[in-house]
């Protein structure tokens, strides 16, 4: 993902598209290079979720306690496990964006967070239904839940921000700004139930050798995470091969009305 | 220094600034980030009467006593116990050993009026099975609270009994 060494040259610094010579930064190298991943990427996500979701849903065991609502699980934690991974990530491609002025990082950042918003949501959704019968409450206002929601606030003000300008690549900096400042909320999201008593228990998967959870349990949950890893990168891959795509069209587009004009 | 170094160097100075202003502002907030108060807590400090907060723990072993609508319970950190009295519906999770967390008053008895209870369960899951053979085998009793060490159940595999 990091961009190639050329650190010196003068066009690096201009924040052309395509005019850069990084090696992904390059649009048709990145669509060319990307074409065949898409499918695989796609194909693998839908087995995995498939098998996953069979696993979970029919052959794992309920809990001792929670009876069947532990299902939820197989959906939740995984939208919890990638809400934070996919912030991390958009925090890297915000560094690239404010360092090497990466284009194809601020393009990725602003088809990501839509989709980073939506996991978060639905990582929201599940909990509250969720905590309704269990805890007896959809909401409250403990350090977890409410740290998340402030997570689901930052990936909506990011995918607002970078749209709110007229110069894109204005947007693109003041949303890896705003990206960056977010990342003092991950260590939040995930030592809240430590560092503070919270209605939410503590992680189960702390440390590899022992979890707390059966294995009959951990399996199907590893294998939706899984899952639903490999369409969340078929998602955000697809878009922004389609963004990468737009701006060549529109800038083809430039190109053809200037020639006319020339020509009229 | 290139640009780009410097644009590293401003960054990381300001994430070190940022990160130094919110573990302070956290620390300086530490008390009022905790969702609940444990009975060694009010103990060591009651809360001004008539001021409402939540009281949490695990529902003490043996002192459920169900008495028409109202349900008394003592609530227990293992230092420290604290009545309470609940009228209400309760939820699914709530018994003896469960962690709960509890909304409302001190009464002037020192006993503490729920106005809610919330269940609050614990990280680990297993299957029944799982849960039935630890109880047999004598190694748990869910009423005095938490699963021995998982490394001790998470691979387990009992047999499943059938007909069930």
């Amino acid at each position: 993902m990091l961009p190639g060494v050329d650190a010196t040259s003068p066009s690096a610094r201009l924040p052309r598209p395509g005019g850069s010579l990084h090696r992904f930064a390059n649009p048709g190298r990145f669509l060319r290079l990307t074409e065949s991943w898409l499918p695989v990427l796609a194909v693998a996500a839908v087995l995995v979720l498939g098998w996953g979701a069979a696993w979970g849903l029919a052959y794992a065991p309920p809990d001792w306690q929670q009876g069947e609502t532990v299902r939820i699980m197989f959906v939740h934690v995984p939208m919890a496990w990638l809400a934070m991974g996919g912030y991390a990530g958009l925090a890297i491609l915000s560094v690239m964006s404010l360092i090497w002025r990466h284009p194809l990082a601020d393009l990725t950042a602003r088809e990501l967070s839509p989709i980073g918003a939506a996991v978060t949501a639905l990582c929201l959704i599940t909990g509250s239904l969720w905590g309704r019968p269990m805890w007896g409450t959809w909401w409250v206002w403990d350090a977890r839940l409410t740290s998340v929601l402030v997570l689901f606030f930052l990936w909506l003000g990011h995918a607002a921000l970078v749209r709110a300008f007229d110069d894109p690549e204005r947007g693109a900096r003041m949303g890896a700004i705003l990206a960056l400042i977010g990342v003092v909320n991950l260590p939040i999201v995930k030592f809240s139930v430590d560092w503070w008593n919270t209605l939410h228990q503590p992680a189960s998967l702390t440390r590899i050798n022992a979890p707390g959870m059966h294995v009959d349990i951990l399996y199907p949950l590893l294998v939706c995470a899984v899952g639903f890893s490999l369409a969340f990168a078929a998602l955000v891959l697809a878009a922004t091969r389609a963004a990468v795509m737009e701006r060549r069209l529109r800038a083809l587009q430039m190109a053809a009305a200037r020639r006319a004009e020339v020509v009229g | 220094m290139t640009r780009k170094k410097r644009r590293l160097y401003i960054l990381l100075l300001c994430a070190i600034g940022l990160g130094s202003a919110t573990a302070l502002t956290l620390t300086a907030f530490q008390d009022n980030l905790v969702f609940f108060r444990s009975p060694s807590d009010i103990a060591r400090e009651a809360p001004p009467p008539g001021r409402a907060f939540r009281l949490g723990g695990l529902v003490e072993a043996g002192s459920v006593e169900r008495g028409g609508a109202t349900i008394r319970f003592r609530v227990t950190d293992g230092a420290s116990t604290i009545p309470v009295t609940f009228t209400g519906v309760l939820p699914d999770l709530f018994r003896e050993g469960q962690g709960v967390v509890a909304q409302g008053v001190m009464r002037p008895d020192g006993s503490f009026a729920a106005r809610e209870v919330l269940a609050r369960h614990d990280e680990t899951y297993m299957p029944p099975e799982v849960a039935d053979a630890l109880k047999r085998s004598g190694h748990w009793n869910p009423a005095q609270g938490a699963p021995p060490p998982a490394a001790s159940w998470n691979t387990l595999t009992p047999e499943r009994r059938s007909g069930s």
